[in-house]
């Protein structure tokens, strides 16, 4: 009986790449509806106070946040050549990519907190007196950017845990050349979180 | 039968393999379950769960309806009356009806179903329960944290949900999490529908319960982010100030119950669907015919699901929207009536000239078409803006949810535990005592909602602590029903519970089943299937027994 019993409890372990690949996928429409619930509102307020967002947008540098931008394109493509390489065999090569995508997404947090610190300063906080001295449509403006943004901000962390288990796992041969779907699918993840960051981009620096 | 390889049939556990209650123990005691990735013994687990937080809100809603079995304070005060109709909804909603049928019964049958030995994503199955009991525990914790629970109602309207000073936050919280958990579920069912059908099951020759559940996922991964998104916004405003929908921030409140209902619209729909594919597994194995239609019914699934998320703002025509767009959601109301009407023709189209045999799962099944059909029309009523304008916010919209809800998806719940209760556990409940407790519920399920019909069209507004002295008889009558309700659910699930115990053994076909979870011994095997089945038939294939072979064993 105790042979059968071993049979049984490893049975239920069994691979399926492609119904991996068709969760990862579902998961990240979930994530797109996510952001674009926020996205709607976006639109709904920005069409009610159009000018308010456009004046409010001047608070932010478009500097800081085109260099956040290369930061996390870069980091995509880093992050794909890592899958790449490890597909080709190179270990080393892949881990060094990995690292360097890791690398990314803190200089881009790093590069957030001096921006949100910076308003913080000026006193441009949820709650504050200087932002509720001004204008309806500038407190939605910057409601609507903190909290846009912060949310980004977490997943670029969620996505630096989950590279740093891949990490783990591709150092400790878990994740290899034969089976790397989970390198795929965190590398899926992390373009999610680059696309999403190309459009809030424009939608907050780049209005006029 | 549709499967052909199979060797065995027969009582228990049989042959090599343990049933799945008795299977090769990873861990001990409770942690054999709370642990497993078992897809049964996670439906199990979130039976149990869900019919501990059902006791938790039936509970809640004996309490209101005693306190409105007369006019002025009977039991309670108004606050604290406030406090319980939003447990009583959120509990029942996100705890009860929402997870009801796919988290057990779609855990349970879905692999089995279609011939697999478990879903996709065995682990993420049994996080979405852990997620499920974390959720249900910081809904209950609000009840005793200084400030007491919610009272904003279970749809948290902005702008009072940011000022009430009870605790909004755990709620809004739980809702976040159970979505969470939701998700989880339907993205795994998917890719299990997509991925672990056995050799044969071509789409058309699922099941249809599989078709709905198939539908449910879609809705559970496309809408519920949406309202995570807008419960998440809500509980950073009240906790940082931050202005999003409050309008003394230059916020925009009908926003908030736009984007709200853009979920917990089509999340009625989560919660009809797989009762309706229940209701399609009963209604032919109980009158011995193929289902009528059943290309209709599997696409009326996904029409539903369509359809039903494009629906939502009917349930804001009195706040204010413009004209075309008021009539273009009633327009679009109406047409959801086209395929549920669908369903409720092919499966009395099945009754017709069936050899109908009234036990208790079809006992609930006809119920549930009698109820979700009154439900349905009153739905109707309300999809019209004239008529939408004058009962809006009343009882009758009290009476119309309900009957869809309770009426139909509970009884629907019902259903499939007395249709499956003897594959879960094998073991056979007495038929007898069920179907009493069936005639108490049918009876008091109408006393207590068919006056609030009544009530409303004549006036009395929805969620009040008091009413006016002539909504008296009619508070009555609903109250009383509620008590011959909650006779039959105790009795119900008295006998269910000593069926467990003392139950005759069933057999592995008590009903006379063609679907592929009859083929296999009850309770079921740790892998469900010694082969994994290759199909060739149709699902309700009852041709044998129009030959005069019973296929019962």
């Amino acid at each position: 009986m105790n042979q059968i019993a071993e049979a049984t409890v490893n049975t239920h372990v069994h691979r399926d790449d492609v119904g991996a690949k068709i969760g990862m996928w579902l998961f990240l429409f979930t994530e797109l509806i996510l952001f674009g619930g926020m996205f709607l509102a976006y639109a709904v307020y920005r069409f009610t106070y159009r000018d308010f967002f456009a004046l409010a947008s001047k608070e932010l540098d478009v500097f800081v946040g085109l260099i956040n931008t290369l930061v996390l394109l870069t980091s995509s493509l880093t992050m794909a050549m890592s899958i790449t390489a490890l597909r080709k065999g190179d270990k080393k090569l892949s881990l060094f990519f990995l690292s360097t995508t890791i690398f990314f997404a803190f200089l881009f947090l790093v590069n957030k907190y001096f921006e949100w610190s910076a308003k913080f300063e000026h006193g441009l906080f949820p709650g504050s007196n200087e932002l509720l001295s001004l204008p309806r449509g500038e407190i939605i403006y910057f409601g609507l950017y903190y909290v846009m943004t912060g949310l980004h901000a977490l997943h670029v962390i969620i996505g630096i845990v989950i590279l740093v288990f891949m990490f783990v796992f591709v150092l400790k041969d878990k994740v290899n050349q034969d089976y790397y779907i989970m390198l795929e699918n965190s590398g899926l993840y992390w373009h999610l979180v680059d696309i999403i960051w190309i459009f809030l981009f424009p939608l907050f620096y780049l209005i006029h | 039968m549709s499967a052909t390889t199979l060797s065995h049939g027969g009582n228990g556990s049989n042959g090599n393999h343990l049933d799945y209650l008795h299977s090769p123990k990873k861990y001990k005691g409770i942690f054999n379950w709370i642990f497993s990735t078992d897809h049964k013994k996670i439906g199990i687990l979130y039976l149990i769960s869900m019919l501990t937080f059902f006791s938790v809100g039936v509970i809640f809603g004996f309490l209101m309806r005693l306190e409105l079995i007369a006019p002025g304070k009977t039991i309670m005060d108004p606050q604290t009356y406030n406090q319980i109709f939003t447990l009583h909804g959120v509990i029942m909603i996100f705890l009860f009806i929402i997870p009801g049928l796919p988290a057990v019964f779609g855990n349970f049958f879905l692999p089995i179903m279609i011939g697999a030995k478990d879903v996709a994503f065995p682990r993420l199955n049994l996080l979405s329960w852990w997620l499920f009991v974390i959720g249900g525990f910081v809904a209950l914790i609000s009840l005793f944290l200084p400030g007491g629970p919610a009272d904003t109602g279970w749809t948290f309207y902005i702008p009072y949900s940011v000022r009430t000073t009870t605790n909004v936050i755990p709620a809004l919280m739980a809702a976040f999490i159970l979505g969470f958990s939701s998700i989880l579920t339907g993205l795994n069912f998917i890719t299990t529908i997509h991925r672990l059908r056995a050799p044969g099951m071509s789409w058309f020759k699922m099941p249809l319960f599989v078709w709905s559940l198939y539908a449910t996922g879609w809705v559970q991964i496309l809408a519920t982010p949406v309202v995570g998104i807008t419960l998440l916004l809500v509980a950073i405003e009240r906790l940082f100030g931050v202005g999003i929908f409050d309008p003394a921030l230059g916020g925009d409140p009908i926003l908030y119950q736009h984007l709200f209902w853009i979920y917990s619209h089509p999340a009625v729909y989560i919660m009809i669907l797989p009762a309706m594919g229940v209701i399609s597994e009963i209604i032919p194995v109980f009158s011995r015919r193929t289902i009528f239609g059943y290309k209709f019914i599997a696409f009326s699934s996904m029409a539903i699901a369509l359809f039903g998320s494009l629906v939502w703002a009917h349930h804001m025509f009195t706040v204010g929207m413009s004209g075309t767009a008021m009539w273009l959601f009633s327009l679009l109301t109406f047409l959801v009536a086209i395929p549920s009407a669908i369903k409720v023709f092919n499966w009395v189209a099945t009754l017709y000239k069936g050899s109908i045999e009234l036990e208790p799962p079809m006992l609930f099944a006809l119920a549930f078409i009698f109820n979700f059909t009154i439900g349905g029309f009153t739905g109707l009523m309300q999809g019209a803006l004239a008529l939408n304008i004058h009962i809006h916010d009343t009882y009758f919209i009290v009476g119309h949810f309900h009957y869809v809800m309770f009426g139909g998806t509970g009884f629907g719940i019902f259903a499939a535990l007395h249709h499956w209760f003897p594959k879960m556990f094998g073991r056979m409940y007495n038929k007898k005592v069920a179907k009493i407790a069936w005639l108490f519920l049918f009876i008091g399920f109408q006393l207590l909602y068919f006056p609030m019909f009544v009530m409303g069209y004549l006036g009395m507004p929805r969620r009040y602590y008091d009413y006016l002295p002539q909504f008296h008889p009619y508070n009555f009558i609903s109250t009383v029903g509620s008590w011959i309700l909650i006779t039959g659910l105790i009795i119900m699930f008295t006998n269910l519970i000593v069926a467990l115990r003392k139950g005759e053994k069933a057999s592995a076909n008590p009903w006379g089943g063609v679907t592929l979870e009859w083929t296999i011994p009850s309770p079921p095997t740790h892998e469900n299937f010694e082969h994994i089945p290759v199909i060739e038939k149709e699902p309700y294939d009852y041709s044998h027994y129009e030959l005069g072979e019973e296929v019962k064993n």
